[in-house]
């Protein structure tokens, strides 16, 4: 079963300047977790994304849409990335969520809709 | 190095309860529980007696209910012809699959509302109009509730499985059963749904015990077990014919039901032979001070009073503190008492604490404070048994 692990936290925190000691160790905590989902055959993708204020909202309403400056929600934890990974169970799911690196956060677990790929429709 | 002082106690204390229950009830239980509660005590045979024990035959007969219940739930959500969660099911013994369906229910992923709506429907065999009625809640809600839960379960990929560390689901399982049995035998007495409300008790007495079975290494499941056992051993003598909540201390103690807190003293004994006394446990031993105890005077208040120190070290509340307090007094000290429970005025708004503070104003001799104290108290709960109590203290008090 496929789940998206959906990484949000306040923007200042694990706010480290690239180049220090602390953004190295920091980032070399991220590779290790990602490179252990890679070990077990969980990883199925995931990416940092650019800090919340270079994002852009596009609203959709009955064919129109409009852009608006920002994320889509104004909270005070915001997403700073995902990954998609493949496991068993949402325990296997939560307990990877549990090992993500954020000093503090919140990461939601969402279960991925299964969907048929190419040529496996009719199976 | 505390650790080992707490089992001490516990020993020496079950030892004691042992000894005393035979001079207390010599008299009058014909089999002979002195013997019996040795054979506890001494954790010697405890399986054999186990099997024993009626509550087993009727957890057998309620095995085919349960059964039902799996299968009822496996319809809900397959409705696309999705294995559901019945599937997994199949292969597994019995007693396998009644405590990984009661941990199920009480993942954490779910809601507590869906726990306790689970544990019921899919555990306990209860129907959704039983639930809905003990919970005061509309049936439709509940129903929606559950279908919510159960797709939930389906959907997001919970796992019908022993968790890797089953002590912290057995945790929850505790607390979730803890609600239900205090749902069903404390919140609501007398307001005419007391029958109702003894369904969920002893469902949660039965689900405990079926958990304190299959998790012997959980020793908590032991210990709330005895707790739920004694309390329910005192059903018949604590609503007065009145409706009013009859105090433990003036309880007729020859009616309370003396299997009950048999049981209860077996549980106790397989959960106080571990090295860990948890909260659950703690409360038991309170509990079983009183169970043993041929009256209210002759009960050993100082070690009730060491129990809560304990609980307050294993589990702090304000609730306990208060309990305490009023141990303090029964133990011979009501100025400290009071004392304590002044502390504790972040409480002006629970009428336990004003009722509390009212007896011991009135035992430290401030009588127009006390009746003061009662009228407070009894504004303060809408629960008509326990409002006719505190009047009837207050008028007791006099002027």
């Amino acid at each position: 079963m496929q789940y998206l692990l959906l990484l949000a936290s306040e923007p200042d925190v694990d706010d480290f300047a690239p180049g220090t000691e602390e953004f190295d160790a920091y980032m070399a905590r991220w590779m290790d977790y990602s490179q252990q989902l890679v070990d077990s055959g969980a990883m199925r993708g995931g990416e940092a994304l650019m800090p919340v204020d270079t994002a852009t909202t596009v609203t959709l309403s009955e064919g129109t849409s409009s852009i608006v400056d920002g994320p889509f929600a104004e909270t005070k934890e915001v997403i700073g990335g995902y990954y998609v990974i493949d496991v068993d169970t949402l325990d296997d799911a939560l307990a990877w969520a549990a090992k993500i690196p954020m000093s503090r956060g919140s990461v939601e677990v969402r279960a991925i809709m299964p969907t048929p790929g190419p040529g496996e429709a009719e199976s | 190095m505390r650790r080992l002082g707490d089992i001490d106690l516990a020993e020496e204390s079950l030892q004691e309860a042992f000894a005393r229950a035979s001079s207390a009830w010599s008299a009058e239980v014909p089999e002979r529980p002195d013997a019996w509660l040795y054979t506890v005590a001494r954790n010697a045979g405890i399986d054999r007696l186990r099997r024993d024990d009626a509550l087993r035959r009727r957890l057998a007969r309620d095995a085919r209910v349960l059964d039902t219940a799996v299968a009822d739930a496996e319809a809900g959500s397959s409705a696309e012809g999705d294995p559901g969660i019945g599937a997994a099911l199949d292969d597994d013994e019995a007693g396998d699959e009644r405590i990984r369906l009661l941990l199920l229910c009480c993942h954490p992923a779910l809601s507590r509302d869906s726990q306790i709506a689970l544990t019921l429907r899919l555990a306990g065999g209860l129907t959704t109009r039983e639930i809905a009625a003990a919970f005061v809640v509309d049936e439709a809600v509940l129903g929606q509730r559950l279908s919510r839960a159960k797709r939930k379960i389906r959907d997001a990929g919970i796992p019908l499985a022993m968790p890797e560390q089953p002590g912290e689901r057995a945790s929850l399982l505790c607390d979730i059963l803890g609600l239900i049995f205090n749902e069903g035998y404390l919140s609501h007495a007398g307001d005419g749904a007391e029958a109702t409300r003894v369904v969920l008790a002893d469902a949660a007495i039965e689900l405990t015990a079926i958990a304190a079975d299959a998790l012997p290494d959980e020793p908590e499941l032991g210990g709330l077990l005895a707790l739920e056992l004694f309390q329910r051993s005192r059903h018949d003598a604590r609503i007065g014919p009145d409706g009013a909540l009859v105090p433990l201390g003036e309880q007729d103690r020859d009616v309370w039901d003396r299997s009950a807190i048999r049981r209860g003293f077996l549980a106790l004994g397989a959960a106080t032979s571990s090295r860990r006394l948890g909260p659950w446990t703690l409360r038991a031993l309170i509990e079983a001070e009183h169970a043993i105890a041929p009256s209210s005077a002759a009960t050993n208040w100082a070690r009730i009073v060491r129990y809560y120190d304990l609980l307050l070290g294993a589990a702090p509340s304000d609730t306990t503190r208060l309990n305490r307090a009023v141990a303090i007094a029964e133990a011979g000290d009501p100025v400290g008492a009071l004392a304590a429970v002044e502390g504790l005025d972040s409480f002006g708004g629970y009428y336990l604490w004003h009722a509390v503070r009212a007896d011991l104003l009135l035992r430290t001799g401030r009588r127009a404070d006390a009746r003061a104290a009662w009228a407070r108290a009894s504004a303060l709960t809408s629960n008509p048994a326990e409002r006719a109590l505190l009047a009837r203290r207050e008028r007791e008090a006099g002027s």
